[in-house]
């Protein structure tokens, strides 16, 4: 399996923090396994993916085997 | 009042002359303390901690944010990512000694749930000089609200709202770009 993690509000969205999705994965199929609307979200310039703890540069590249960990950050804010 | 002075100048002069072999990698040890946080903390105390750390200094610049009272806010959460959150901060730590001359560099950032008025973040930056440890301070603070991994959220009557940086946020980072 592979555990997507949804950051910020991007969780709001998902209606759940973490989710558990069968490996393999690519981008097509991320997005596959998202509601509408936050597929919509999650294909836009300002969602990053990390996999694993590393961000990606490029989204569509994303090829991740079990036991990945898929964390998809929307804009970040602090201080 | 900071320790400059003339005789303090020529003195750093030859200090910082003799110091340049030192990997930076074992600068970055010595000089920095990066925290996530995820309880309250006493500004105060942090200060006076890094103060005597760093005795050397001539002087020591801070910023402490602070959750806004008011505006009907009531509670304020942050959120981080383990993996990327206190390394992109340690990252930051390094880029900011790399830019100034600084003696030592604070960086402490909350997480979890707080209440107006208390400390969200605190920056500080000792230096020789004054020049090096407002200019640090301002550079991390910068880049602490709009390009860290973390993700703010505000509690009003109304419910929860997820907070993004303002323009003016991303308008205070681009500052730091022009010299790259």
């Amino acid at each position: 399996m592979i555990t997507l993690l949804f950051l910020g509000r991007l969780a709001d969205l998902a209606g759940t923090a973490e989710r558990q999705v069968p490996a393999p994965l690519d981008w097509p199929g991320l997005l596959a396994m998202l509601d509408p609307a936050l597929a919509a979200e999650a294909a836009g310039d300002r969602v990053r993916l990390a996999v694993n703890g590393a961000v990606l540069a490029d989204k569509s590249t994303l090829q991740v085997a079990d036991g990945a960990e898929i964390a998809l950050l929307p804009p970040v804010s602090g201080g | 009042m900071t320790g400059e002075s003339a005789g303090a100048d020529m003195i750093g002069g030859s200090a910082e002359a003799d110091m340049a072999g030192e990997s930076a990698a074992a600068d970055l040890q010595a000089s920095a303390d990066i925290r996530l946080l995820d309880g309250a903390f006493c500004v105060g105390e942090a200060l006076d901690g890094f103060a005597v750390t760093h005795p050397q200094a001539g002087g020591i610049a801070s910023f402490t944010g602070k959750v806004r009272p008011g505006e009907g806010l009531e509670a304020l959460e942050l959120s981080h990512y383990g993996p990327l959150t206190l390394p992109g901060m340690e990252a930051l730590a390094a880029d900011t000694l790399a830019r100034w001359t600084l003696d030592g560099l604070l960086i402490w950032h909350r997480t979890g749930l707080m209440r107006p008025g208390e400390p969200i973040v605190l920056v500080a930056a000792a230096a020789r000089h004054r020049r090096d440890a407002f200019l640090a301070a301002d550079f991390a603070m910068d880049h602490l609200k709009s390009d860290a991994w973390f993700w703010k959220r505000e509690q009003r009557a109304d419910g929860w709202h997820w907070i993004e940086p303002r323009e003016q946020d991303h308008a205070d980072l681009a500052r730091w770009r022009t010299g790259d």
